[in-house]
């Protein structure tokens, strides 16, 4: 995990890319559909949600291509560790640096979409537990379409509808907690979501890469 | 100590080789030989544990490998025809992590003087030649004397004279202090005279 934290600060320009598609996009919504303070309000937790979403997969296909591409990925399946782990921490680094920015920029965000300061709590907190899971659900599919020509597609293909449930909790979130309802059965269950894809998915992603390094 | 019997393997629905055994005893040195597109590569591969062969087995002390799993990858050193090194990184953190990721305890001293043996410079590996990115991915040998098995794909591609004669030396060392070595190559090499030849 150190390595891959190391490399990442070796090349903060994929850091930033991700960080700033997932601004633009965000931007783009009141630009498309005119400044209606009122609509915006409503709108923004899903389109907060959705740039995050698609943040999360633009980064998702570098995860392992790059280690395939050089070499490195053999000797991580030839590792002392067990590989669940050793994806388990790559998983790890790689949330640590495309899907925290993203928690911690995006009450900025809510300022321009002018959602009310009582609310930055809780969407701050639900990307903070769902990012994580995007993160980890998206490993798989990233670990399954190595090495496949036109691989980038599949893997929207693959990983996107996976990632409804996240979606449908984070964004349920924080219109709940808008409504002034309670937010925290959404919360813990993308808590639990995150705990079940951090115990599980690092060994499905570590069988796939198995097989696609065959 | 490794066994392989009846070894079969097909890529891209083509039989590359079929009913190979082989066996591996402390002291061994093995040369792959054959043409591009034998199966070499494959074939260590399939003994390294990376490849599920079509057909046969690989055994280590006894045991399938697919069920040793990490207890294998600790007793072997596999360098393919990829350096493995990262190129944002410089050669010793490179070799440092490599060995990290082997289970290997290294001191920052020996990690360097490893390097320095091999007149690897200092630099980030972007910006080092092929020669000297292969190297640096040898170097890894000279701090794997504890390990047992060694399986080299094309160990001496791209290298110069000097380096080639330094890990002719250090396959030479391991063959002599007992370990294995199995390698592949299609060009002659300094450690021909010595090796059992399996020509696929």
């Amino acid at each position: 995990m150190r390595r891959e934290l190391l490399l990442a600060l070796r090349r903060p320009s994929d850091v930033a890319t991700a960080l700033l598609f997932f601004v633009i996009v965000a931007s783009l919504f009141p630009l498309g559909i005119g400044a209606e303070p009122e609509r915006l309000r409503s709108i923004a937790p899903g389109v907060i949600w959705v740039a995050a979403l698609l943040s999360a997969m633009l980064s998702l296909g570098r995860l392992f291509a790059a280690d395939h591409a050089d070499g490195t990925l053999e000797q991580m399946l030839l590792g002392a560790a067990p590989l669940g782990l050793i994806v388990a921490a790559k998983t790890a680094a790689h949330w640590l640096v495309s899907g925290l920015p993203l928690v911690l920029i995006a009450p900025l965000i809510a300022v321009q979409y002018d959602v009310a300061a009582r609310l930055y709590g809780v969407l701050a907190v639900s990307l903070l537990l769902g990012t994580p899971v995007l993160s980890f659900i998206g490993a798989i599919g990233a670990a399954l379409t190595l090495g496949l020509r036109g691989g980038g597609v599949l893997l929207s293909l693959l990983v996107l509808p996976l990632y409804v449930p996240v979606l449908i909790l984070g964004a349920g979130a924080v219109a709940m907690a808008d409504a002034g309802l309670a937010a925290g059965g959404q919360l813990e269950l993308l808590g639990a979501l995150l705990i079940m894809a951090a115990a599980f998915t690092p060994w499905a992603t570590a069988a796939a890469l198995r097989i696609s390094s065959e | 100590m490794l066994e392989a019997k009846d070894l079969e393997c097909e890529r891209g629905g083509r039989k590359l080789f079929g009913g190979l055994s082989l066996a591996l005893g402390p002291g061994a040195l093995l040369r792959v030989a054959g043409a591009n597109g034998s199966g070499k590569t494959s074939l260590l591969r399939i003994l390294c544990g990376l490849l599920a062969p079509s057909a046969g087995e690989v055994r280590w002390k006894g045991e399938r490998i697919a069920s040793l799993r990490e207890e294998f990858s600790r007793e072997l050193v596999y360098l393919g025809h990829a350096a493995a090194v990262k190129d944002d990184l410089t050669p010793a953190e490179n070799l440092d992590i490599a060995c990290r990721l082997a289970g290997l305890a290294v001191e920052r001293q020996a990690v360097e003087k490893a390097l320095e043996n091999f007149s690897v410079p200092a630099r980030p590996v972007r910006k080092l030649s092929q020669g000297q990115r292969r190297r640096a991915a040898l170097a890894r040998l000279s701090l794997s004397a504890a390990v047992p098995l060694w399986l080299l794909d094309e160990p001496l591609a791209a290298l110069d004279a000097s380096a080639a004669a330094q890990v002719e030396a250090l396959v030479r060392e391991h063959v002599t202090r007992g370990g294995a070595v199995a390698y592949t190559t299609h060009q002659a090499t300094g450690l021909d005279g010595a090796a059992r030849v399996i020509e696929l």
